[in-house]
């Protein structure tokens, strides 16, 4: 069945344990810098797994998704540095901004879609990314740092990596568990129709603009969360949050991950960042590797990492069928692979 | 031919003269199902539709036929609402809807068929007949609960599909359906939102014989619970299936009427039945 592709509740039940456990175990290993780094990860994986919801199962694909991530930033920058510190003060903020920041983006760039789409985006987000280096008072160019920690009213305060992880955390795991519910609803398969024939889609009844902006009203707003994350984490923020290539490196990690796939952008964001730091520590001339694998990827494997799995399925049934009695070889091999397909 | 022909004459006692002032017809509006009046559309010098008129009574399966570059697609664009006419009105059980959107003309009722094969290739074949079924019944604006888990989504499509033949394919994925049984879920996709009216814009078109008949038993059996257009090439399939048939020639309707009375029109065979003269 297709719905395989959207990941396994034992699945994304094991990648949380994983991820649970992985703040104490980092400390007691001595390398805290995992936590940080993990939590970087996952807000990036965070803004993919919101920008694969309108480029994934919404075929949109958009070049201007980085700018939520930069609005998030400021918002929380500006509100930590103006003496607000309660996170639920942020969270209503973020939630505001993010879903007017999207709906009126959504609702101009979504008058268009495919190439046309992906140009409005652009130069939407880069008038954005304009008008943030050109705010003088906060720092240009160069952005400004904060100093202080959000706090919940005394439940909770941001103070160290790991409580920053585990909020990180926290959020990704919502974003998965409603990401998963809502591909799934009907809602989903309104969207998933729209992708494949937005004609056919208008011809039974769907209006498919309104479909079309709720869901990248919800993505925008998501990302825009993962940008309020990102300031947590880095007390910094400046206009390259949301600079282009932020946002070509957010569809690069959807396009790595798995595109149409719940986790592949997750994993995906981390392959990414990984390479990236890998690579880098090797040579300082890191994009040009960089480069060639992403080309080699995409040519040798269409839906990013998810293939992989794909390829390693295909294996072990061949092994399997192997042990079997040679008649039943052919059949056995032929209905496996089909079924492991996304 | 001739004795299919004779089956459908008890539909085919009620001729009306195809009119060229719209202001005559204009009464006949409430009786039709769907009404075209004066409906005028060119692209720049060409004249695609000019001044046609059209009704579709309700429960008929009324064709439009005609030689390529007639304007059949123009004006079947300009039924469904993808396309903007110039002048003139549609109207649909007695409202004009000549300004409404697509998908706002399939809420009311009207259903359709693409020429080329139109479905969701990325759904399964439940999901696509599912989805229809759906968008019939509101908005799709719920988030949480599995669509596919709802029984008012799956029986009926269920049912849409062994009534199209599709049944032991429902989980496969539409993408990768044969031709004919592209076409097939198409119809089941159409039939999914129980429109009234239902376009078809050449359901035959690039069938074998096998398939294309097949197609011809299945719009027969839908014959009487759902009046259609149907914009086809394939005469045999017209003259079998057509209650009335208007004959488009650049852009004019220049005659309506029962098969036997298209076949016995003057112009109609200089136009467009001429090749088939023998045949006639």
């Amino acid at each position: 069945m297709n719905n395989r592709k959207f990941g396994s509740p034992s699945g994304i039940a094991i990648l949380c344990l994983i991820l649970l456990a992985l703040p104490p175990v980092a400390v007691a290993m001595g390398q805290p810098y995992a936590v940080t780094f993990m939590a970087r990860v996952l807000i990036f994986g965070l803004a993919a797994l919101s920008l694969n919801l309108i480029l994934g199962f919404g075929g949109l694909t958009s070049l201007g998704h980085a700018v939520f991530i930069g609005l998030g930033a400021y918002a929380v920058s500006l509100m930590m540095q103006a003496g607000a510190s309660n996170g639920f003060l942020h969270l209503a903020v973020l939630l505001v901004v993010g879903l007017l920041s999207s709906l009126i983006i959504g609702a101009v760039a979504l008058r268009t879609s495919g190439l046309a789409f992906l140009m409005v985006t652009l130069a939407l987000a880069q008038l954005i990314y304009f008008v943030g280096t050109g705010l003088r008072r906060f720092g240009g160019d160069d952005g400004f740092s904060f100093r202080g920690h959000a706090d919940f009213g005394g439940l909770l305060t941001l103070s160290n990596d790991t409580s920053i992880y585990y909020y990180i955390l926290f959020w990704i795991m919502l974003a998965t568990v409603l990401m998963y519910r809502l591909l799934r609803s009907r809602f989903g398969l309104a969207l998933r129709a729209t992708m494949g024939n937005s004609q056919r889609a208008e011809s039974i009844g769907l209006p498919v603009f309104r479909y079309r902006l709720v869901a990248f009203v919800l993505s925008g707003t998501f990302c825009t969360i993962a940008g309020g994350l990102l300031a947590y984490l880095t007390q910094f923020v400046s206009p390259a949050y949301m600079h282009w290539s932020r946002s070509a490196e957010l569809l690069l990690m959807v396009l790595i991950g798995g595109m149409g796939t719940l986790l592949g952008p997750i994993i995906g964001a981390a392959a990414l960042i990984l390479l990236e730091e890998g690579l880098a520590m090797l040579t300082p001339h890191w994009q040009a590797p960089l480069g060639i694998l992403l080309v080699m990827l995409v040519i040798f494997a269409r839906n990013g990492i998810s293939d992989f799995r794909v390829l390693f399925v295909l294996a072990i049934d061949r092994l399997r069928a192997k042990a079997k009695s040679p008649a039943e070889n052919e059949a056995q091999v032929g209905t496996a692979s089909r079924k492991a397909l996304p | 031919m001739s004795a299919v022909i004779h089956g459908y004459k008890a539909q085919s006692q009620r001729f009306v003269e195809h009119k060229a002032e719209p202001t005559s017809t204009l009464r006949r509006q409430s009786e039709a199902l769907l009404s075209v009046r004066n409906l005028r559309k060119s692209y720049g010098g060409l004249v695609a539709t000019a001044n046609v008129d059209l009704d579709v009574r309700e429960g008929e399966v009324h064709a439009v036929l005609g030689p390529n570059g007639a304007g059949k697609t123009t004006l079947l664009g300009q039924l469904t609402g993808q396309v903007r006419p110039d002048a003139g009105h549609v109207f649909f059980d007695g409202h004009d809807i000549t300004r409404l959107p697509v998908h706002a003309r399939a809420r009311k009722g009207i259903g359709r068929s693409f020429q080329i094969t139109s479905v969701f290739p990325d759904l399964s074949v439940l999901e696509n007949v599912a989805l229809a079924v759906q968008v019939s019944q509101g908005h799709s604006f719920r988030f949480w609960s599995n669509a596919m888990g709802a029984a008012n989504l799956r029986e009926p499509a269920q049912k849409l599909l062994e009534r199209v033949g599709l049944a032991q394919h429902a989980s496969m994925q539409a993408g990768t359906l044969s031709h004919g049984q592209h076409r097939q879920l198409e119809i089941a996709i159409s039939l999914a939102g129980r429109p009234r009216l239902l376009l078809l814009d050449e359901p035959m078109a690039g069938m074998g014989s096998e398939d294309s008949s097949d197609m011809v038993k299945l719009l027969k059996s839908l014959k009487g619970q759902v009046s259609m257009l149907l914009v086809e090439h394939d005469v045999e399939a017209v003259f079998a299936l057509a209650d009335r048939i208007s004959v488009l020639v650049y852009g004019k309707c220049i005659a309506t009427g029962t098969p036997e009375e298209i076949r016995g029109n003057a112009a109609v065979r200089v136009a467009y039945l001429g090749i088939s003269e023998g045949d006639a």
